[in-house]
């Protein structure tokens, strides 16, 4: 998933200032810390997001051979969430684990994993690539999440689907728990999956047992694991940061494509 | 605009000013030289964060093509195709801004932002990254409109077998003078054009590789790589082919005339001495 390496803005004026040695250095860096500086240059990612949406439309990402499976597949970010009520659900083999889909839905609803089970299964070898520029491949099966809209019945004003997961990003506290966004558009996209099997076996925990978010053409910290609610929304802005996600909320582009 | 050849004033006897770069050549020239400095900084920042490179469609964690450690104590390793070096305060480990070595691929005097912030050197390279195509393909129509790039860059027939003395005229420190000096010699032209038609459009694309989305739309992209993690590794290599070019096209403006060199790429007029020397 993201990456480990966050920017912390405590140091950060200590940095700038030491890092005064030339001026042409000096500058860039106090150009670097200006939050208008920075909104600046993420206009770029929303040029990026239209230009790649109009030039991709619907097309699939590449998928592998079974002889392509990366053997020791990486797990990163969150490994074993620290949770008190997610190591209940884990101690207890997921038997009482529940996703709740709600929101902007006409019917909210609460799956079990046997339920997603025995919903349409989509399996599929794809490339997982790393914001920090790794890449691994690996076996995911799992639920369309376009079936799973399919029978909450988004209503019209819902633009977004919001994963909550279950793992805290900062020692153990709950208000920092790990979400995403992904806007209806890549919601129904065929290859996006909500997978509880990895590599044919369940999900292991490294990896977000027992569900965790397959969104085959952004990067890997779009892809949620730990989910245990799905939010249907009309703008994130009143979510979490106000950003769309966890990383989003620490200076990561809303959108992951590139 | 070399070899346009108007002459434009006379200084002094012997010395002429000839116009020798169209407006649209410095401008170009200058926004690639602020968006190429911007691509390396914040690109090195963001290598930093997974400092190793591969090749094909996956990491092979365990057998990178060249990867930057830190060991403890306070030592850093670069890998270069299973040969290890000890690069301790430039690759691997070096100091942060208060003195301190930490694990760091690259050291913060040269990446962008200066200290480690993957997000933030994603928004710089992004962004620049735009501005360095859509300076490139201003570049590239004007070029070929005009047909500069065909007139100034591509060698003429017969100046192949001008490598061999153009290489060592130049070890010599003996640059062109008079007439010869108002084009490019063989090598400049090999040069630029080595930039221009195939570094930068490789490096442009390898980036474009990396891309999941560019991926799905494109699988082309990755063939033509070998894989995401090849393009990545080219990508690289292509960087630091550019920094090469750079160093020695500094030089090379240093040597042969830096204030005639730098006034012919901010003002257009370049001076060229009528004795006759190097005909």
């Amino acid at each position: 998933m993201a990456s480990d390496d966050k920017p912390r803005a405590p140091g950060r004026r200590a940095v700038t200032t030491a890092a005064l040695g030339s001026l042409l250095l000096g500058g860039c860096d106090r150009l670097a810390g200006n939050p208008k500086v920075q909104g600046w240059l993420g206009s770029a990612s929303r040029l990026s997001l239209l230009v790649q949406h109009w030039l991709a439309g619907d097309a699939l990402a590449p998928e592998y051979t079974e002889a392509d499976i990366t053997r020791s597949f990486k797990g990163n970010g969150t490994q074993d969430p620290d949770d008190d009520e997610y190591q209940a659900l884990a101690a207890s083999g997921f038997a009482e684990w529940k996703l709740l889909v709600d929101g902007l839905v006409a019917r909210p609803v609460q799956y079990s994993l046997a339920d997603l089970r025995a919903m349409p299964a989509r399996t599929q070898i794809t490339r997982h690539d790393c914001v920090e520029g790794w890449s691994c491949i690996g076996k995911w099966t799992g639920v369309p999440l376009a079936e799973i809209l399919q029978r909450v019945e988004p209503k019209g004003a819902a633009r977004f689907a919001v994963f909550h997961c279950a793992d805290p990003m900062e020692n153990g506290n709950p208000a920092t728990k790990y979400y995403e966004s992904i806007d209806l558009i890549e919601a129904v996209h065929p290859q996006t999956i909500l997978a509880y099997e990895m590599n044919g076996t369940a999900l292991p925990v490294a990896h977000g047992a027992p569900l965790r978010l397959r969104v085959e053409r952004q990067l890997g910290y779009k892809m949620a694991k730990y989910v245990m609610r799905i939010e249907l929304v009309e703008d994130f802005r009143s979510i979490g940061g106000g950003n769309g996600g966890y990383w989003e909320d620490q200076g990561y582009a809303w959108y992951a494509g590139i | 605009m070399a070899g346009a050849g108007r002459a434009a004033s006379e200084p002094r006897p012997g010395r002429r000013l000839i116009h020798r770069h169209s407006a649209v050549v410095r401008v170009t020239h200058w926004v690639n030289v602020v968006c190429l400095t911007v691509l390396l900084m914040s690109g090195l920042q963001i290598f930093n964060a997974h400092p190793a490179l591969y090749w094909g469609q996956q990491s092979d964690f365990d057998h990178p093509l060249l990867a930057m450690t830190a060991e403890e104590p306070a030592r850093g390793v670069t890998t270069v195709l299973g040969h290890r070096f000890v690069t301790t305060g430039v690759l691997g480990v070096s100091n942060d801004a208060s003195g301190q070595p930490v694990a760091r691929g690259f050291p913060g005097w040269i990446t962008l932002p200066g200290w480690q912030s993957l997000a933030e050197g994603r928004l710089w390279h992004f962004f620049f990254a735009w501005l360095l195509v859509a300076n490139g393909t201003v570049y590239v129509l004007a070029g070929v409109i005009s047909a500069h790039l065909w007139r100034d860059l591509v060698p003429r027939r017969g100046e192949w077998r001008l490598i061999g003395r153009t290489v060592r005229d130049h070890a010599l420190l003996r640059f062109p003078h008079g007439e010869e000096a108002r084009a490019y010699n063989v090598l400049q032209k090999l040069a630029y054009l080595g930039v221009v038609a195939i570094v930068l459009p490789v490096i442009v694309l390898a980036g474009l590789a990396m891309s999941p989305r560019l991926d799905a739309a494109f699988p082309w992209l990755l063939a033509l790589f070998d894989g995401r993690q090849s393009a990545r590794t080219v990508h690289f290599i292509c960087a630091m082919l550019l920094v090469g070019f750079v160093l020695v096209h500094v030089l090379m403006v240093v040597l042969s005339g830096v204030w005639n060199n730098l006034r012919s790429m901010v003002t257009g007029r370049y001076a060229i001495e009528d004795d006759g020397h190097g005909q």
